[in-house]
């Protein structure tokens, strides 16, 4: 049977790894090279690179980290973060990326995602949906979440999946970085919309979020400070959600 | 000996070349062509395909002899020949992912859409599944049953003749995921992307 993925998340600046609360105040904690082998050595599923300076400053560091991290991961890689347009997916495919996962650009151009997906194939086009909470749906912000579109989330999903996107990458931006939680509604309501598989994302910060996340239709779960910082392992993760009769690859 | 992953513009492949490289010790030649005549030399080929069976295939075609060249290879002269996701799936007769294509035809059958059941499995089927071996295949070596493989598909590969698989998935059906026929393997899943088992059976192929 198909196992639910646990993907630790590395947020990459200026080639270095980072993770900040509601996307403010970085910590630099590492090398993302090192820090994905240790990922991929202790049994992640899948590792995602985010480039979060991306859409703002030079990226070019993260083509180097992608192709490092490609010849000492055998897992899937994911990356992300400043993807502008098909040649930016194809020099991030070619450098090693598996999936490229893509946010702002989707919603400035849809037909990027039609592009690329039937370029490449859908199996490595990821849509990044970052949502917040607006009275009673939820409405995408771009740009690392700094910018507010007036567009629905839920409807996005759905055209989004209609133009080819393989995976959607769900984040919620009133959640992530507080460590209170996925935004249980909004995953629920986009996976049983859709179908297509949904990485819930934004939040996490015990093990119990990462079952709550699979509980309301999530394929995968991604989650960056309980890993990172040393809270939990991966695979004391995997455990967990096996004694909670989750399937995971142990 | 060389072994020739096939660069045939489809899809990425990079991934592959860098499993082969972790894998292959000094002895092992891995060279990146769509050169004819440098495939002819190899002793293996490994054909692996990203994107849609139509994709490919046209990807293949469009490079002169390409086609009757791997043909001769696998099919004429029996080397060695490793198909990875849409690689396997070309061998089959025909396609059916975007329009009705033709397939290579090295093992009658055909490529459809995976059955999601009214939506009840999401595709594509993305992830880590188990394998059930169904026969002792050389590329297997080492493995144990129900190990678990990295899948990226919608497509699943029937072969007419259920004596060339030789093992399946679960997902809503039993899905062909590996197979074997006389000199031609093929895996639906990603052994470049499976961590240490997947290198394992990279491994194999290279010591076969």
């Amino acid at each position: 049977m198909l196992k639910n993925r646990i993907i630790p998340c590395l947020d990459v600046k200026d080639g270095r790894v980072v993770k900040g609360i509601n996307f403010i105040n970085l910590k630099d904690a590492g090398d993302p090279v090192e820090q994905a082998k240790i990922y991929s050595d202790g049994g992640a599923d899948e590792i995602c690179l985010l480039d979060i300076s991306a859409s703002n400053e030079n990226r070019d560091t993260i083509y180097e980290v992608v192709e490092k991290t490609s010849k000492k991961c055998f897992v899937p890689l994911t990356v992300g973060g400043g993807v502008r347009s098909v040649e930016d997916i194809n020099k991030l495919l070619n450098c090693g990326a598996d999936k490229v996962s893509i946010n702002t650009a989707a919603v400035k151009n849809p037909k990027v995602i039609l592009e690329s997906s039937r370029k490449f194939g859908s199996q490595c086009i990821v849509v990044a949906i970052d949502a917040k909470k607006s009275k009673k749906s939820w409405e995408i912000f771009t740009h690392g979440g700094k910018i507010s579109t007036g567009i629905d989330a839920l409807e996005f999903a759905l055209e989004m999946e209609k133009f080819g996107a393989g995976e959607l990458l769900v984040t919620s931006m009133d959640k992530d970085g507080t460590q209170s939680g996925y935004d249980i509604d909004l995953v629920k309501k986009i996976s049983s919309s859709v179908n297509i598989p949904i990485i819930a994302s934004g939040g996490v910060g015990s093990l119990d979020h990462l079952v709550d996340g699979i509980k309301s239709g999530a394929s995968a779960v991604l989650a960056a400070s309980i890993f990172h910082y040393g809270s939990y392992s991966i695979n004391e993760a995997k455990k967990y959600l096996a004694s909670k009769n989750i399937p995971v690859r142990i | 000996m060389k072994v020739t992953i096939v660069d045939y513009n489809s899809g990425n492949i990079s991934s592959v070349i860098n499993s082969f490289n972790a894998v292959a010790g000094k002895k092992v030649n891995i060279k990146i062509t769509s050169d004819l005549n440098k495939i002819k030399s190899s002793d293996k080929i490994v054909l692996p395909g990203q994107g849609s069976f139509k994709s490919c295939i046209d990807s293949l075609r469009n490079i002169s002899g390409l086609v009757e060249t791997l043909g001769e290879f696998a099919i004429s002269n029996k080397k060695p020949l490793l198909g990875i996701c849409v690689g396997l799936q070309m061998f089959a007769d025909i396609g059916y992912e975007e329009t009705e294509t033709k397939g290579l035809g090295w093992i009658a059958g055909k490529v459809s859409k995976i059955n999601s059941l009214s939506g009840k499995f999401k595709l594509p089927h993305i992830g880590w599944n188990q394998i059930n071996i169904v026969k002792k295949s050389k590329i297997f070596k080492g493995i144990e049953n129900n190990s678990h493989m990295y899948f990226v598909h919608s497509y699943e590969f029937i072969p007419n003749d259920t004596n060339v698989i030789s093992a399946t998935t679960n997902y809503s059906s039993k899905i062909v995921c590996s197979i074997e026929k006389e000199n031609i393997f093929g895996t639906q899943f990603h052994p470049e992307k499976s961590d240490k088992i997947g290198l394992k059976i990279i491994d194999n192929f290279i010591n076969l």
